[in-house]
Order: structure tokens, then C-alpha cells, then sequence
């Protein structure tokens, strides 16, 4: 393979070449990938099909416990799909030199986590296509129209805006890449990529605004995201009846949370963008670095908010609620849960970053991100079902939850589906963005302190 | 009406080349250069394009705000369901649904301005080399037929790779 050069020429040709490597070519792996992937997500919707028919009665969701394992998988993938915003709009704001490699992927799992966290309110109601009558006007004779004042209505909205923007975020920074594309590929191809992009030149006006339009992309972008996840704990926090969900914090506790899943994410994403595609050269140990310094910034916010949560819960001293903590903390299973989502959450991982030798070890790093996903979904599941399954006076019908298998593969299938959905989107579009690798060359030069020679990269003062 | 484009491997030809052709009488908007990746802005001497990209997200605010607050409203009003002797307008649950579609709209708005701001989509993008995403720049210049020569030797003289002609 051609090495780096420091001709500028040459540099742009060894880009070009490595990172379209996915997009150009297949690996020899992607199709056996995609296949396993593909069968899975394929009996993932003859099971929905079957769930369809049959009604909620094939999951383990009975009275009282009516939000289970899929809003658990809800709001896990919502909380995964803030990494985007997050590393993208954060780190070009700031122009934060280490984001090149990141935003991309950041973006694309933004997507594909939104648009699959979606799918799950429909697969809860049972009868999806009743979710239609909440969302949209959809008989005027009968003059029903949607409840604004139900967080079940302000949450799709919340999440389709996200949703909309994080797309059209993603298609706006694709437009230069999507030109390196067309110039590259023939026959039917090409022709797809000259309409994408829009006869894409790089005059110094479209260089401008991508860079503008970027930065104020990013800026409208955060304060959505802000709110989706906030929106998302009104799910819960506006519901008086349950114990454990009735909380002021949940909206900055679940939005930090987010962060939390989302970046981890990202680091599990990147180092099987690396082993997968071999971009060595591109995503490389620091970048792994500078995510694992910001995920125990944000690890240590998140266990700050976990606690406060918990302290302000039992500071009330109402008894229903301390008795729901008592539960979730100290009775079989839940306490097995709590420990486990205690030690995956943050234990285990953050004291492992604080040691420069991990966090610039791809596979422990790899697996420490795994072991916070991991954590975080158990943090969701603790939510949500404790309070509904805790046994109340003067209710006859409660009972303990046990996820059925078909939950446990709708599950499982999530993870395949947006797998799927990425594996797809990196052979017709490129993972890492290649403007962005090209603009780092462009702004960076050696120079000479003394007899140091150092690396710099400069960048330009906004007037 | 022809258009020229010279391709440069070092950005200080490429200078020089829009130099050339400012010295030579040329009217800036009649030049432009090509690059793969962004530049520093003036590092051709090129011409600083203005843009009035912040006009759209806030005309987008506008009409997400003032369409949300009409949808939010008319469909309380329309289902006018009391709640615990409440009012049937309820403004914070109105503020959540405004925000949102006032955000999403300033997005779409924005969306829509960095394309037009872009000049795009272009459907007739005129001379071009697909070497310009590897790394050449080029100078590109739309003249009259009797300005020909005089572009073409400006962008020789330069120390250009190569001329295209359309």
C-alpha cells in the first residue's frame, strides 16, 4: 500500500485510496457479514409478523408491569444515537482537531440508532398501526386530534426532529465526499453520485459553506439533542402513579447518560472500523485516547447523577419510594442487576482509563466500551421496571417480570439490524470523512523550535 | 463563451495563476479555483464569496414557530377535552411541540441555505477534471472567444500540468 507522503498530492491519493477501500471495493468478509446479519434481521420481522398475529400475550409483559424489555431497548438506542451530536457538533464547534476520523461514524450511528429506537414503540404497542391515531390527525370527521399534552406525543416529535436533522446534518457534510465518489465510479454508480452531489466543484463559496454551514449546523443541532432525551424522561418523570420514575433530574441524568452510551459506542464503532477496514493510519491510538479522557469526564458526571437521583429519591422520606430502592437495591435479583450495572456502568471501565497504556490499547478499549453499553442498558431496565413491579397495597393483579425469549431476540435483533444498516451504508458511502483527513494535511506543517522539529496544526481566525 | 481549466500540483502556481489573471484585466466571477479540500480562505487570492447563510434559519424559526403555535393551538381548541378545571390552552406542553418544530424548521431552513449558498444543485457544472479530488488544483475561467489566447497563456505561463478546453 502506498505510504504517507508529504507531498499534498499524494496524501489526498493515499486517502482517497484507503478510506474508499470499503466503499470500492468489498471485503472479502462483508458479504458473509451481511448475509448472517441479513438472515437474523429477517426472522427478526417474521417474529414481529407472529407478534402481530397473536397479540403482546408471546412477551412476558402482563399487569402491572407494561413497559418492559422493548422500552428498555427504546430508550437504550436513543441514548446510543446521542453520541452523534455529541462528538460531531461539540468537537467541530470547538474545532477540536481529533474529531476527523470520529464524526462521520458518529453521525451514521446517530441515524441508524434513532431510526431503530423508533421502531420500538411500535413494536410495544402491539398493534402498531394504532400508534397512527396518536400521532396525526387522522379522522377530522371525528374531531380527534393529538394530545400535545402527553410526553407520548412530544417524544416522536422530539425524535423525528432529531432524526430529520441528523440526516440532513450527515448529507450536507457527505456533499464534497459524495464528488470524490462521482469521480471515481462508472456506469450506474456514477450516475447515482453526480445526483447526490449536486455538481459538487469546490469553489472557495461551497468549501465556505461547508465550513460555516457545518459550524451552524452544529449549533442547531445541540440544543436538540439536548432536549430529545430530555423529552424521553418525561416519559417516565411526568407519571405521578409510579415510584422511581417521578424525578426532576431525569431529564440532565438521562441526557448525560446518553452521552455516556453514545461516546462508548462510538469507541466500539471506530475500533471495528480499524480491524475491519485496516484504516491504521487514520483512526489511530490517540484518537481512542482523547474519547476515553472525555468518557471519564462524562462517566463521572453520569455516576454523580446516578447518585443524586437515588439521594434525592430517598431524601423525601416517602415510604413507597424508599421501599422501591430498597428493593432495587438490596432483594434478589434486582440487587444482582444493580451491582452488575454498578460495576459495568463505571467501576470496571473508568479506573481502566485512567492508564494512558489502555486507553491507547484498541482491544481494551474495545471491550471496556462494550462493558459500559452493557451497564447503561442495565441502567435503563432498572429504571423503568422496578417501580411497575414493585408489589403496591390494594392491588390484586401484580406480579414479577420475566422477559420472554421473544423480547431477549427482538433484542438481539436490534443490535443485527443496525449492524446491518452500517455494513450497508459503508459500501456506498465512506465511513470516515475524507475531506476532513484532506483539510488536516492542508493545515499541518512541521515547524522548527530550536533544534525540536514540531508537529502543528494551525487553523484559520474567524473575522 | 469558452471555459479553461488549468490544473496545478503546488498551490503557489495555482497564486500565481489567479494573479495572472486578475493583472491581465479578467473580471473576478469569471475565474475560480478547484480544490479537493479547503483551503485557507484568500490562499489564491481568490475572491472572498459573501453569503447571507444566517437569513435562513432564522426566516426558517419564524415560520416553524408561528406553524407550530397555529397546530398546537387550533388542535386543543378543536378537541376542547377540560382536564382537572384546567385551561384548555396548556402552555408548557404547547412550549415543548413549539420548540421542536421551531428547531426542526431553522434545520430544514439552514439545509436549504448551504445548498443555495453553494450555488448548487449545478446541473451543468462545466469544465472539470476528476483529479481535482486527488489533490490538483485548478483555475478555472469562462471567456469570450477573443480573450482565448490570452487566458489560455496566462494559465501556461503559470506552470500548469494541464489545460482542458470546453
Amino acid at each position: 500500500m502506498q505510504q504517507r507522503n508529504n507531498e499534498n498530492r499524494l496524501s489526498q491519493e493515499y486517502t482517497n485510496s484507503v478510506l474508499l477501500n470499503g466503499t470500492l471495493q468489498t471485503p472479502k468478509w462483508w458479504p458473509y457479514l451481511v448475509s448472517i446479519l441479513g438472515f437474523f434481521v429477517v426472522v427478526g420481522f417474521v417474529l414481529f409478523g407472529v407478534q402481530i398475529k397473536y397479540g403482546l400475550g408471546v412477551t412476558g409483559l402482563n399487569r402491572p408491569v407494561y413497559w418492559g424489555l422493548y422500552i428498555t431497548t427504546f430508550v437504550f438506542w436513543v441514548g446510543i444515537s446521542h453520541a452523534g451530536i455529541m462528538i460531531s457538533a461539540i468537537l467541530r464547534l470547538t474545532q477540536a482537531e481529533w474529531r476527523r476520523p470520529v464524526t462521520r461514524a458518529a453521525e451514521i450511528l446517530t441515524i441508524f440508532s434513532l431510526a431503530t429506537a423508533l421502531v420500538f414503540p411500535l413494536i410495544h404497542a402491539g398493534r402498531t398501526w394504532r400508534i397512527i391515531y396518536w400521532l396525526m390527525p387522522y379522522d377530522v370527521s371525528r374531531g380527534i386530534w393529538p394530545n400535545i399534552r402527553s410526553p407520548l406525543f412530544m417524544d416522536p416529535i422530539a425524535i423525528s426532529t432529531y432524526l430529520t436533522g441528523s440526516t440532513l446534518f450527515l448529507f450536507v457534510a457527505l456533499l464534497p465526499d459524495l464528488a470524490v465518489l462521482r469521480d471515481r465510479t462508472t456506469g450506474f454508480r456514477k450516475g447515482f453520485y453526480t445526483i447526490l452531489a449536486l455538481g459538487w466543484r469546490g469553489n472557495p463559496r461551497q468549501w465556505k459553506m461547508q465550513v460555516v454551514g457545518g459550524i451552524l449546523l452544529s449549533a442547531l443541532m445541540l440544543p436538540i439533542f439536548v432536549s430529545v432525551h430530555s423529552i424521553v424522561s418525561w416519559d417516565f418523570a411526568v407519571t405521578t402513579a409510579v415510584e422511581g420514575w417521578h424525578s426532576t433530574i431525569f431529564a440532565p441524568y438521562f441526557v448525560i447518560g446518553a452521552v455516556h452510551s453514545g461516546v462508548s459506542a462510538v469507541v466500539t464503532m471506530m475500533a471495528l472500523m480499524r480491524w475491519g477496514w485496516g484504516w491504521n493510519d487514520f483512526i489511530r491510538p490517540e484518537h481512542f485516547d482523547a474519547l476515553a479522557r472525555l468518557l471519564t469526564v462524562v462517566a463521572t458526571a453520569w455516576l454523580g447523577f446516578t447518585f443524586l437521583e437515588l439521594l434525592f429519591a430517598v431524601y423525601g422520606l416517602d415510604a413507597p419510594e424508599i421501599a422501591l430502592r430498597e428493593m432495587q437495591i438490596f432483594q434478589y435479583p434486582w440487587n444482582m442487576l444493580f451491582l452488575l450495572f454498578l460495576l459495568t456502568g463505571y467501576i470496571l471501565p473508568v479506573p481502566m482509563w485512567i492508564f494512558k497504556r489502555i486507553r491507547t490499547n484498541i482491544a481494551l478499549m474495545f471491550w471496556s466500551s462494550i462493558l459500559v453499553n452493557i451497564g447503561m442498558w442495565l441502567e435503563r431496565f432498572l429504571i423503568i421496571v422496578p417501580g411497575l413491579a414493585r408489589r403496591t397495597p390494594f392491588v390484586f393483579t401484580w406480579d414479577a417480570y420475566s422477559p420472554s425469549w421473544f423480547e431477549w431476540y427482538v433484542l438481539f435483533w436490534s443490535f443485527c439490524w443496525v449492524t446491518l444498516l452500517m455494513l450497508i451504508f459503508s459500501r456506498i458511502f465512506p465511513l470516515v470523512p475524507l475531506f476532513e483527513q484532506k483539510e488536516s494535511e492542508v493545515f499541518s506543517d512541521d515547524i522548527k523550535i530550536g533544534r525540536a522539529t514540531v508537529p502543528t496544526i494551525f487553523r484559520e481566525e474567524e473575522e | 463563451m469558452k471555459s479553461l481549466l488549468g490544473l496545478y500540483l503546488d498551490p503557489n502556481d495555482a497564486a500565481n495563476a489567479m494573479d495572472g489573471l486578475k493583472e491581465g484585466g479578467f473580471e473576478q466571477g469569471t475565474f475560480d479555483v478547484l480544490t479537493g479540500t479547503p483551503y485557507p480562505e484568500g490562499a489564491f487570492g481568490e475572491h472572498v464569496p459573501q453569503h447571507r447563510l444566517f437569513r435562513f434559519p432564522a426566516f426558517g424559526a419564524i415560520i416553524g414557530f408561528s406553524l407550530s403555535l397555529f397546530l398546537t393551538t387550533a388542535t386543543q381548541l378543536a378537541y376542547p377535552l377540560i382536564t382537572g378545571g384546567k385551561p384548555i390552552l396548556s402552555i408548557f406542553a404547547m412550549l415543548i411541540i413549539m420548540y421542536e418544530m421551531t428547531m426542526l424548521s431553522a434545520v430544514i431552513f439552514s439545509v436549504i441555505g448551504i445548498i443555495f449558498e453553494s450555488r448548487l444543485p449545478n446541473i451543468s457544472p462545466g469544465v472539470y477534471d476528476s483529479r481535482i479530488t486527488e489533490g490538483y488544483i485548478g483555475v478555472v475561467i469562462s471567456v469570450e472567444d477573443s480573450e482565448f489566447n490570452k487566458a489560455k497563456k496566462i494559465l501556461e505561463k503559470s506552470g500548469s500540468e494541464e489545460i482542458k478546453e470546453a
